[in-house]
């Protein structure tokens, strides 16, 4: 589905990120991981063209991004970030539109489109004339997310794209998108420092630093004792705060 | 008073339908320009910095020297024109005042524009970028969409701006609200003044509302308020407009004065003389005086009078003063073998540049001509008219006696009256015609060594009208008709402060107190 092939990216002549290999599989879900600065949003948005590699080529189901115009390719792949950017002169409707729009869809197509993405996103539909100002974090995020899928993309990058939410929010947008990750067969390419939520919606963990691999693998391999200690002590966090938490939560149940 | 509101209530239709064209058309070409230019600057900055300098820099020229300056501009490119493609065209009028109103309308504009542009939230235009828009649909669908409110507030400041700058095209030739207010400052008609000023005002104000609902519907999405507005504009630019397509079409005589009562007047009575022959008339009022004489020669305007001393000296660049009749005899021949213009011949009086004193300081100082003068000039102080320091007249009188005041001031000449009648200044350059001179008590003081050439009245002839026999039919009886204290009433009747007249009253008077046309 996509292949990195050593691309590298610089800024200011500093190298960002590579010389990096990355290849993700159909229906596959992967997330890149690390600090911030570690070059995992650049990777991400080499893949659609959005920041254009200085070396290497990017192939997307086996052909050369660079073939075609960047914005004909985007347009075929669903792209979610924390910031969510919803246009805030659109309502809802019109923002989930816009994709289906720029593929040439008909009204009435885009219409039940509408109908249906906001079902698959769990969203009342009279979310649909509300503008965007009118809604909540979550329900804005799920509206990103419609939107993202409404000309029915095949793969999916999203940028720390629950980054912004509460905790609660946080886990349940997570648990829904991969149901619907499983549901639509999407191949999903998510970017988190987020090392829980890694673990718990990725088939596959991507370690990036300094813009080079570090480790990559299952959650379950990577879980288990990695020889990198960067890696061992990044798995290690969450397994130390469920403790934590657990004897919290044992201490208060016998105290 | 209510006369006078009466007659400016009745010029409003055209002054207002020629300001709304202008301020209209004006805007709209500066907003085409500004917008693509300020999205170009909002995307790269080597556009950015250059063209917001610049439309600064056009902002700290005055406006009335910025419509000023493209008068000769466009002269120049109009003889270029005429030398390429064998066809001038007008440099004088609505060309000029639209091009230096367009680049006055730019700067809000543009800079609003790369305000709004710059100033779109970074995630919509990511993700508008992320969804895979082109350039220009993420210019069309994001950015300018939501730059819109704050691009509106631009054209709102540029509208009430170019509004109120078009009442300066007045000096230009394009008849506007302007010519309320120059007119009524010279001729200290203030009812003219304050209606200019309070019409100005109404229409900035309006289309400043209107502009105003606009900008509010697009920043609340009220597609309401968009169309009220937009319609609002619509119906008050078709009304304000309706005169000029009202107005019937075809060939008509322009008739110029330049800004002096004296010139109101002469033009209403030359306008009543040709319309009286069953011709159209229209006006291009408030010309400088060596504009007037260039806008002739270029055909732009048809006739008008002058002063032979002026073109003697101006025009023909002479020094020499050889006497009336051979200064009107060398014009008559000068004037159509250098610019084909005809000098039809004199009206009968002289309107002579003097110096002039109030008759008691006169007499105190012992003073009776500028050769007595010359002695006291060193503690005296010499008011002038905006233009007498400047002309060759000056320089003449101060060769001729040594003449070195204490301190020189121009004044518009209203102003320069009041300033000799309060003491501010000691002398001023008067004009010969004038009916203040025997209303304020001045004395006009001798030029024993003929440092002034003669000043007879003149009237000119388009070279395009040379031939023109109804035209000249029409204006031969004029022809010597008018002897001084005829003029000296009519000024007077319009320039004093009570019961004042309009020009066109005056030129009634006139043409009442006229010599009857000698028998051929």
């Amino acid at each position: 589905m996509i292949e990195l092939r050593c691309v590298s990216k610089f800024f200011g002549g500093r190298r960002a990120v590579g010389p990096l290999d990355l290849t993700v599989g159909k229906g596959e879900f992967v997330a890149l991981l690390g600090g911030s600065g570690c070059g995992k949003t650049t990777t991400l948005k080499m893949i659609n063209g959005l920041v254009a590699p200085d070396a290497g080529h990017v192939l997307i189901e086996g052909v050369a991004s660079g073939a075609e115009p960047p914005y004909r390719l985007r347009r075929r792949i669903g792209y979610v970030f924390q910031e969510i950017g919803l246009f805030p002169h659109m309502s809802v409707a019109e923002n989930i539109a816009v994709g289906p729009g720029l593929a040439g869809w008909d009204k009435p197509r885009i219409a039940a489109r509408i109908v249906e993405l906001l079902d698959l996103v769990a969203l009342p539909p009279d979310v649909a004339a509300r503008m965007p100002s009118a809604l909540s974090g979550g329900q804005r995020q799920r509206v990103g997310v419609a939107r993202a899928l409404a000309a029915g993309p095949a793969l999916m990058l999203m940028d720390e794209p629950f980054g912004a939410l509460d905790p609660v929010t946080r886990d349940a947008l997570g648990r829904d998108y991969r149901a619907l990750h499983e549901r639509l067969e999407l191949t999903t390419v998510m970017v988190t420092h987020d090392v829980m939520e890694a673990l718990l919606l990725a088939d596959r963990i991507v370690v990036l630093e300094a813009g080079r691999i570090l480790a990559d693998g299952p959650p379950a391999a990577l879980l288990a004792h990695h020889p990198h200690p960067t890696v061992r002590a990044l798995m290690e966090t969450p397994r130390r705060q469920a403790r934590s938490v657990e004897a919290l939560a044992a201490g208060d149940a016998h105290g | 008073m209510d006369e006078r509101f009466a007659a400016a209530w009745g010029l409003l239709p055209v002054y207002l339908s020629q300001h709304v064209l202008l301020s209209l058309t004006a805007l709209f070409l500066g907003f085409a320009i500004s917008l693509p230019l300020a999205v170009a600057a909002g995307r790269s900055a080597a556009v950015r910095w250059p063209s917001l300098f610049a439309a600064s820099l056009i902002q700290t020229i005055p406006s009335l020297a910025l419509l000023a300056l493209f008068y000769p501009l466009l002269l120049a490119l109009s003889a270029l024109s005429v030398a390429w493609f064998g066809r001038g065209f007008a440099a004088l009028g609505f060309l000029p005042s639209v091009m230096a109103l367009t680049l006055y309308s730019m700067l809000p504009i543009l800079r609003n524009g790369v305000a709004g542009i710059l100033g779109v939230d970074p995630a919509a235009v990511e993700a508008a970028r992320g969804m895979g828009m082109t350039d220009v649909q993420r210019l069309m669908r994001v950015e300018l969409p939501l730059a819109a409110p704050v691009v509106m507030a631009g054209a709102r400041t540029a509208a009430v701006w170019t509004i109120g700058a078009a009442t300066l095209s007045t000096p230009v030739g394009q008849t506007s609200l302007g010519n309320y207010i120059f007119s009524g400052l010279q001729t200290e008609n203030w009812v003219y003044v304050l209606f200019g000023c309070a019409a100005a005002a109404v229409l900035a104000l309006s289309a400043d509302q209107l502009l105003g609902l606009i900008e509010s519907g697009l920043a609340r999405r009220s597609r309401w308020r968009v169309w009220t507005g937009a319609l609002g504009i619509v119906v008050g630019a078709v009304a304000a407009l309706s005169p000029l397509v009202a107005a019937p079409s075809g060939a008509s005589y322009v008739v110029g004065a330049k800004n002096f009562s004296e010139q109101y007047i002469l033009a209403e009575l030359i306008a009543s003389r040709i319309k009286a022959g069953g011709a159209r008339v229209t006006r291009k009022e408030d010309l400088g005086s060596a504009t007037a004489y260039r806008a002739l020669a270029a055909g732009e305007i048809d006739v008008y009078v002058d002063y032979s001393g002026t073109l003697w000296t101006n025009v023909m660049q002479e020094k020499n003063n050889p006497g009336r009749w051979e200064v009107l005899s060398g014009l008559k021949k000068g004037l159509m073998r250098r610019d084909g213009v005809l000098v039809l011949g004199p009206l009968g009086f002289e309107n002579a540049y003097a110096l002039a004193m109030r008759a008691d300081r006169a007499k105190a100082l012992a003073v009776s001509s500028v050769a007595d003068l010359a002695a006291h000039a060193g503690s005296l102080t010499l008011g002038s008219d905006l233009e007498f320091l400047s002309r060759p007249e000056w320089a003449a009188l101060q060769r001729a006696y040594e003449l070195n005041f204490r301190k020189e001031t121009a004044y518009q000449p209203t102003f320069m009256y009041r300033a000799l009648e309060d003491g501010e200044v000691d002398v001023i350059s008067a004009f010969s015609s004038d009916g203040r001179i025997s209303a304020n008590h001045l004395l006009v003081l001798a030029d024993p060594r003929g440092a002034l050439p003669p000043y007879d009245a003149v009237i000119l002839i388009s070279p395009r009208r040379a031939r023109d026999r109804r035209l000249i039919a029409a204006l031969a009886p004029l022809l010597g008709a008018i002897p001084v204290q005829a003029m000296r009433a009519a000024n007077l009747s319009v320039d004093r402060d009570r019961n004042k007249l309009t020009p066109a009253a005056a030129a009634a008077m006139l043409a009442r107190l006229a010599k009857p046309a000698p028998a051929e």
